[in-house]
Formats: C-alpha cells, sequence, structure tokens
C-alpha cells in the first residue's frame, strides 16, 4: 500500500524552495522563491534521531510535521520551530507529513488555534535535542568537551582548533547516543533565531501551483471504486426502502444499498450507498435512486419556527446561569439610562472548496483510510468502534485538507466511506457532492441575545444582562452552541448577570473557525458600540475606559485576560486607521474588539453606504496580539486578511436556513462566499509582547462583523442587529 | 463511447458516456488531478482549465463537446514563460493557504494576463469573480497577478 502515498508525494521529501525576505519598495513584504529545487539532491535514507527528525549524509534534514495541514500553515511553522533549534539552514530541510502515530507525536489535530502553544515548546525541544546529539557526536568524535563546540547552519564547530564537522557526517553516530532529557536541553535566546521570525513560503506552495495531487480527493488507490451515499435531507432520518435493483441495473453501476446507521448525529447515519466504476456514473445513478425515508422529528423544525419560540423563551426566566456578579436587576433599576436590545445571527455553513471525501480500503479486518481530516486520530477510533475492528487495525494517512474550518473535526465522511468499502469489499472513494456538503454540515449554531445594560450619570457602564437563547438538551448544550461565563465583557462590570435558556434542536451543529467568539462577539461589540452612542462617548474611547487599567483579570481555574493587552491592540489599531475622522454621510467607521483563542484583535472597518443600502467595505485595519514571536510573518498575515474577509462574507451574505428540518441552500448561488470583487484591502499589524506565542487560525476573524456593523451604524444610524446584514433595512436620505 | 481529445499537447483517448463533464474525464480517466471539483455547476472555478487558450469551467462542459479543442491544465501551464511567471508570482506572493482552488485561480489569471498584459483590478476583478477562494487569499492573488504581469510585459 505504499503505491498511492507515492502517487500523493507525502512518502517523498517535499522539494523546498529557498526564500528570501526583504523589504518591497511600497513597505509591504516581499518574499523570494529561488527555486522549487527538481534538481536538488533527494535526502536518501539518512537516519533518524527521534520521530521527527532524519538526517541524510549530504546535510538534508528531513523534519516531521506532526499536525494535519488544512491551510493554517502548520506544514511550515511546527518544522520551522525544530529547524531553529537544531540550527540548520532551512534550505537543506524537506518536510514530510507525519505518519498518524499517538506513541510517537501524542495528539495530532488541527482545531483552536491550539497548535502554536501547545507545541511551541516541545518542538523547540525536539530541535534542540537533536542539536545536543549532534553537538555530543562532535565533541566524541574529537575527545573535547562539548561546551567548547558551537553550531551554526548544519555544523559543529570545535572554537580552540577550528575543526568542523557536518551534520550529515555526525548523524550516524548521533543516532547511537542516547535521547536527551527533552526537559534540560538548552535553547536558543529568541535574538538569535534565524528562522523563526523570518518569512517563509508555505512548503508545499510549489507543488499547489504545480497542480500535483496533494489533497485527500487526488487519492488513487489500484483497483478503487467511486461511490456516492444518499442521506435522508432531513437530519437524521431513516432509511425505509429503496429502489436499489433500478440502480444497481445502470451501467458502471457495481453495488447499491442501504446501510443502517446509528443515532449520532456525527456517526455513520443512515443511507444509501451507490458504488460504481467512475464517481460521474455513481453521481448520475443518484437521479434514478429513490428513497422512501423516515422522516423523524427534526422535519417539523426550522429556522423561523427557532426564531420564535427564542422570542417566546425570552420573556420567561432564564434556564441556566452562566455568571452572576452582584445584583444586576437592582443596578439596572438604579441605572441612569439603561439600554435594551435584541440580536440574533443564524446557522452557517462551512463549505471547505474541497468537498468532504474519504478513500478507504477496508478488507480482512484492518482498514486503511486516506482522509483530509482535523482529527485523523478521532477518526480512527470512530471507524474502529463502528465497524467493529481494532483501533490497531485502523490506518489513517492524513491527506492535504483544502479547508477545515472546523468542519472536518467530525469524521461522518471518514465513517461512511470505510462502511461502504466494507460491504463493497474493496477499496472505495466516496465523494459528496456541494449539495451533500452544504446540507450534511455540523452547522454553527444559530443564537439570540437578549441584552441589556445599564450607564450611570456619567455613561459608565454599570450593568450587563445577557439572556443567551440556544441550542440543548435539558441542561446540556448543544455542541458549539454554548458560551462561558467569561465572555468579554464579563469581568469587567460588577454586575452581571448572563443565563442561557436551551431549546431542543436536531439539526447537527459543531465549531466554525473561532467557534463561539466569531457570533458572540457580534452580538456583544456591536451592543456596546449602542451603549457607547448611549453615554455620548467615543466607541474606542468608551471601550479603553471599560478596559480600566491594565491588569490580569480572572479567577483561579478562569482563563486569564489582559486588560493591557487588549488596550494595546485598541489603541494601535485606532492610531492605524486614523480613527476619529469626520466623514460624510454614507461613510463610516466602526471598531470591534475581541479576545478569542487566547489572542487579542481589534479591527476597524471603513464602509460605504449607498442611499439605496448597498455596502462597499473600503479597508480593515487590524491591530493583533499573539505574544512574542510571529512564527512565520508571511502565514499570520494570510492568516489574519483571510480570516477579516472571511468574517466580513459571514456578515454580508451567509446563511443556512432550515425547512422542515433540512438545509435548502444547495450550492455556491445559495451560500455566498465572498469574491474577488469584494475583497479589501486589509492591513495587519501585530503588537510584540512578553507572552508565549499563540495560533493564528481563528482570532483575527470575530472582531471584524460587528466593526462593519458598527460601521454600518455610522454611515447611516440604522443599527444591524441581526446577520446576515439585510441591506435593504440601510436605506438613508 | 470512445473519445479523442487533446489535452497538454498529446492526443489522448477515452471511454467514457459523452455526457461526462471534461473535469471527470481530467481527474479519473486521465489523472490529471490539477483541476479540482467544487461545486459542479460553475460556481466555483475550482475546475478551470483552458480551452484554445480561454479559460473555462471543465465542470460542466461535457466531453461530447470538446471535439478537437486544444485543452490545457495547470499540468501544463509552466510550459509557457507567462504561465510560469504566473506560478512564480504565486509563490513570490505566498498566496496559498488550503491551495485547493489555487490552480483555478492561476488558469484564470494566466488567461487574463494573454488578454490584458497589464490588467487594471477592474480587469481582475471581472476575470477572477468566477474563481472562489474559501481561504479567502485574494489580495496576495490580486498583487501576484499585477507582479506576473508586469515580468510578462518587462520579459516581452
Amino acid at each position: 500500500m505504499n503505491k498511492p502515498l507515492a502517487s500523493l508525494g507525502l512518502d517523498h521529501a517535499t522539494r523546498r524552495a529557498f526564500l528570501k525576505v526583504g523589504l518591497a519598495a511600497g513597505g509591504g513584504l516581499l518574499i523570494s522563491f529561488s527555486v522549487p529545487l527538481e534538481a536538488q539532491a533527494e535526502d536518501g535514507e539518512g537516519v533518524s534521531l527521534n520521530a521527527y527528525l532524519r538526517i541524510a549524509p549530504n546535510g538534508v534534514v528531513t523534519i516531521a510535521s506532526k499536525n494535519p495541514e488544512i491551510g493554517q500553515g502548520i506544514k511550515t511553522a511546527l518544522p520551522m520551530i525544530i529547524a531553529e533549534e537544531l540550527d540548520v539552514d532551512w534550505s537543506a530541510v524537506r518536510i514530510v507529513q507525519a505518519a498518524t502515530d499517538s506513541k510517537a507525536y501524542g495528539s495530532q489535530f488541527a482545531g483552536g488555534s491550539t497548535a502554536t502553544p501547545l507545541n511551541w515548546d516541545p518542538m523547540r525541544r525536539v530541535g534542540a535535542a537533536g542539536r545536543a546529539m549532534l553537538v555530543s557526536a562532535a565533541a566524541q568524535t574529537w575527545a573535547v568537551p562539548e561546551a567548547e563546540c558551537q553550531t551554526s547552519a548544519g555544523v559543529v564547530r570545535h572554537g580552540p582548533s577550528g575543526r568542523t564537522l557536518t551534520y550529515g557526517t555526525l548523524a550516524s553516530k548521533a543516532a547511537s547516543l542516547p535521547a536527551p532529557d527533552l526537559a534540560k536541553v538548552s535553547l536558543k535566546d529568541p535574538k538569535d533565531f534565524k528562522i523563526i521570525g523570518h518569512s517563509k513560503g508555505g512548503v508545499d506552495s510549489p507543488l499547489v501551483v504545480a497542480g500535483k495531487p496533494l489533497f485527500g480527493i487526488d487519492v488513487i488507490v489500484p483497483g478503487m471504486l467511486y461511490a456516492v451515499y444518499e442521506k435522508c435531507p432531513v437530519f437524521g432520518g431513516k432509511v425505509v426502502s429503496a429502489n436499489l435493483s433500478d440502480v444497481v441495473a445502470i451501467k458502471g453501476v457495481r453495488k447499491v444499498f442501504i446501510v443502517k446507521g446509528g443515532e449520532e448525529l456525527n456517526g455513520l447515519l443512515d443511507g444509501v450507498a451507490i458504488v460504481a466504476d467512475s464517481w460521474w456514473t455513481a453521481s448520475k445513478a443518484r437521479k434514478t435512486l429513490k428513497v422512501v425515508w423516515d422522516e423523524g422529528p427534526t422535519a417539523s423544525q426550522s429556522s423561523a419556527g427557532f426564531a420564535a419560540r427564542a422570542i417566546e423563551l425570552s420573556g420567561q426566566p432564564g434556564g441556566k446561569s452562566l455568571r452572576a456578579d452582584g445584583d444586576t436587576n437592582a443596578a439596572l433599576t438604579g441605572a441612569a439610562k439603561v439600554v435594551e436590545a435584541a440580536y440574533a445571527y443564524p446557522f452557517l455553513a462551512h463549505a471547505t472548496l474541497e468537498p468532504q471525501n474519504c478513500t478507504a480500503d477496508v478488507r480482512g479486518g484492518k482498514a486503511e483510510i486516506w482522509a483530509p481530516t482535523q482529527v485523523p486520530q478521532r477518526g480512527a477510533a470512530l471507524v474502529a468502534k463502528t465497524l467493529g475492528l481494532a483501533e490497531a487495525d485502523v490506518t489513517v494517512h492524513m491527506t492535504r485538507c483544502g479547508g477545515g474550518f472546523g468542519r472536518r473535526l467530525n469524521n461522518d465522511y471518514m465513517v461512511e466511506a470505510a462502511k461502504i468499502s466494507q460491504v463493497a469489499g474493496a477499496p472505495v472513494k466516496l465523494l459528496w457532492n456541494r449539495s451533500d456538503d452544504l446540507r450534511h454540515d455540523f452547522y454553527r449554531p444559530a443564537g439570540w441575545h437578549f441584552l441589556k445594560a445599564g450607564l450611570d450619570g456619567s455613561g459608565k457602564l454599570i450593568a450587563w444582562r445577557d439572556h443567551f437563547i440556544t441550542f440543548g438538551a435539558a441542561d446540556k448544550f448543544a455542541p458549539s452552541a454554548d458560551m462561558s461565563g467569561t465572555e468579554f465583557p464579563a469581568r469587567l462590570i460588577d454586575n452581571c448577570l448572563i443565563e442561557a435558556t436551551l431549546m431542543p434542536c436536531g439539526v447537527p451543529t459543531g465549531p466554525l473557525r473561532a467557534p463561539g467568539s466569531n457570533a458572540l462577539s457580534f452580538a456583544f461589540q456591536s451592543f456596546i458600540d449602542e451603549l457607547a452612542h448611549a453615554a455620548g462617548k467615543d466607541p474606542v474611547a468608551f471601550r479603553l475606559e471599560l478596559l480600566g487599567a491594565p491588569r490580569p483579570i480572572g479567577k483561579a481555574g478562569e482563563l486569564i485576560f489582559d486588560t493591557g493587552r487588549a488596550r494595546g491592540v485598541i489603541e494601535l489599531v485606532a492610531q492605524m486607521s486614523g480613527w476619529g475622522a469626520a466623514l460624510p454621510k454614507g461613510e463610516g467607521m466602526g471598531v470591534g474588539f475581541y479576545f478569542s483563542h487566547r489572542g487579542y484583535f481589534a479591527e476597524v472597518v471603513k464602509a460605504r453606504v449607498a442611499p439605496e443600502g448597498r455596502i462597499t467595505v473600503e479597508k480593515v485595519w487590524v491591530a493583533g496580539d499573539i505574544g512574542s514571536q510571529i512564527i512565520n510573518p508571511t502565514g499570520a498575515e494570510n492568516q489574519a486578511q483571510g480570516a477579516v474577509l472571511d468574517g466580513l462574507a459571514e456578515a454580508l451574505g451567509q446563511e443556512i436556513v432550515i425547512e422542515a428540518g433540512a438545509a435548502t441552500a444547495s450550492n455556491f448561488d445559495g451560500f455566498r462566499l465572498l469574491r474577488m470583487p469584494q475583497a479589501c484591502p486589509v492591513e495587519v499589524r501585530f503588537l510584540k509582547t512578553d507572552n508565549p506565542p499563540t495560533g493564528m487560525g481563528e482570532p483575527a476573524l470575530p472582531p471584524v462583523a460587528p466593526a462593519l456593523c458598527n460601521a454600518i451604524f455610522a454611515a447611516t444610524g440604522h443599527r444591524v442587529r441581526r446577520l446576515p446584514i439585510d441591506t435593504a433595512a440601510l436605506k438613508w436620505t | 463511447m470512445v473519445y479523442k481529445i487533446k489535452v497538454n499537447g498529446r492526443v489522448r483517448q477515452v471511454d467514457v458516456d459523452g455526457d461526462t463533464p471534461l473535469l471527470w474525464v481530467l481527474r479519473d480517466s486521465l489523472e490529471l488531478k490539477g483541476a479540482k471539483f467544487g461545486c459542479g455547476a460553475g460556481f466555483c472555478g475550482a475546475c478551470t482549465v483552458h480551452l484554445n487558450g480561454a479559460p473555462i469551467r471543465s465542470c460542466t462542459r461535457p466531453i461530447q463537446t470538446v471535439g478537437d479543442a486544444s485543452i490545457t491544465t495547470i499540468e501544463a501551464i509552466g510550459e509557457t514563460a507567462l504561465g510560469r511567471g504566473v506560478q512564480r508570482a504565486w509563490l513570490d506572493h505566498d498566496v496559498v493557504q488550503c491551495g485547493y482552488c489555487q490552480a483555478g485561480q492561476i488558469m484564470s489569471a494566466a488567461a487574463l494576463i494573454k488578454t490584458h498584459p497589464q490588467p487594471t483590478d477592474a480587469d481582475i476583478d471581472a476575470a477572477m469573480a468566477g474563481n472562489l477562494c474559501r481561504c479567502a487569499t485574494y489580495l496576495r492573488i490580486r498583487a501576484a497577478i499585477k507582479d506576473a504581469a508586469g515580468a510578462a510585459v518587462k520579459g516581452a
């Protein structure tokens, strides 16, 4: 089974491109690749110093990247950390995707912007351990003290004698030495970093621009068949019967069968599999397939029904207390001014551009799987459990993912492919179409916030109440429909009451990029803008006043929030954007700040609203604080710009509507992604602070939607309290 | 039915139904995986290839209508100086995030620069509006197109 991997280029070292970084004339970042060096020496066999490092006699260093690559740039960033501490030239590094192997690599996943904070220190130690072994090998060879040896660019040098040995020469000897204690290896002083903090292009980009097969959808397994899987449009519906014999009679169709699934929405669900010689044949055969479904109880649910019920529930006491500081009701009664508003946001799909797919070969009690997944280890466990295999008999190969955004934290498509292969008795590639993808997602849950706040005579915020209407059964939130009691601005206001009421929901929900905060930020940062205006204060000044003096806040066991870091990015973005400039009617600037996934981001949007309501976003300024090091500046900027444009797209036009228990969207005409003409300039700056480095996949997204809505208010006087923005409501004269 | 089509300068023979979209002939019959499936309806542009030099959505183009037209895919775009320049500009600007749409973006960009050697922002908006990038790398795509066009003009 090594052939398919070879076809993906995954078991060969990626041909690295060498980069130069400098400042372009306009002050922007200029990155130049010298060559994807086709002619460059292969890495050869070499020897492994540990699970991550292999060094060939010619000095080529192969580094395994342990986590899935979903477009967040981790396949570049984690090896950069290792290479830095190993002390090699980046041009000598080749990168391979690690196998899924919890014994060798621990947890391997892409989610929650966690790779940087979880791996920053461990990956440094992996590289440093390799360097320590090479230094020991050199010192033993020369019979000199290790302390007299230094390293640089893949060479150990004995200071007093000036002798040198390359890592390639030393590798075999080093590999025979005991591995050092990772806790005790010495790490570089960050001021000596030559790779970390210097922009490196995506390691697979030369292959991407050449159209090489890297993605799950590109996998070829010899003898494989192609499958489609028809599920009930109503979530959780069951198959009653299907005209299997009509479908199997179609030329090129090999097998058609009913799969009985379970009750878990993120596991194997009921459906009908069509297995054919080609995907096109299988896909066309779906038009002949007629299934009688038992739609089940979710058929009575709809977006409109949830919204109506949320309003009913808002009039009743909150079901679940998330925070109760001070006496909020008394403070509201005594307030000089009370502001009340209801905010709502819809279900959203992920719409990864690579539709869900998986290639599986389940024969003889073993499963081999190739999948674009954010959680390969969890996928292996799900397949083993559902198919009744031992987990040791399930191998999951991580392919590059054509987008993740949280969608591939669920492995429903993986278990479907595995089951279909098991029944078909052949390797099978399952590929969903776009309609399958939009109609069988784990949606960002819709939500409703009934907010009430009080200001004292000086315009100070003294009370905050949120009745959050969301989804769940009894006391248990539906996936990603929860909220912590520490969401900004909680902990900054003495009287703070946050309650949640849960509605039952048969629609599958799950994390979407910046889960929780992608929606909460819209509600809270828009409402704070309302409060600033009610207080007669500038929205930036009002936020700074709310934050108060720089200090860490949070009780023991809570996530600590640093008001100083928040102030830092808000002040920076105000300065970058020329905040406070007078603008003509129809133009406005709005600010948003959020603390999400350990990152502090403040953003200003400048928008224009035409009298008939059409919105043009002119520019977005982004100030972020993700700690002391930006591991790969070009990657961080790309993530920030992408997240901001993603957030704008959500606010401007995205919504998944549920009718009669099913999603109505079927393609990109109904679920609109941002397109080139709408992509406004996004200027990004990072404030480096003396804090541990944190991730970039998510935290730049949440502030932009409220910043846009606040800009619309500044431009038109219309307050947007429901997403996506209804431009018809923004007309002005 | 057997069709002969000209792909990347070679005549290739495939035996498929006449309504099979060119995309699936390229991907599954000819194992050219560069053109991608995103929507199957011409909304996303991930499947963009050139037909006699013009960008088309291969997911909605039945094989039976291709005839003797010359098809170029991402796998061969680097064989021209212009195509190579576009690929280089993509790397220089570190455009790629997930990368899934980028083959289609590059094919649309190369076709744009061929007909508009010095594209304006409006030209770029018009030519690239049909290519979705879910990671929203549009700013770098725009910059890369301008660079590639500039290099192509200088080189001419």
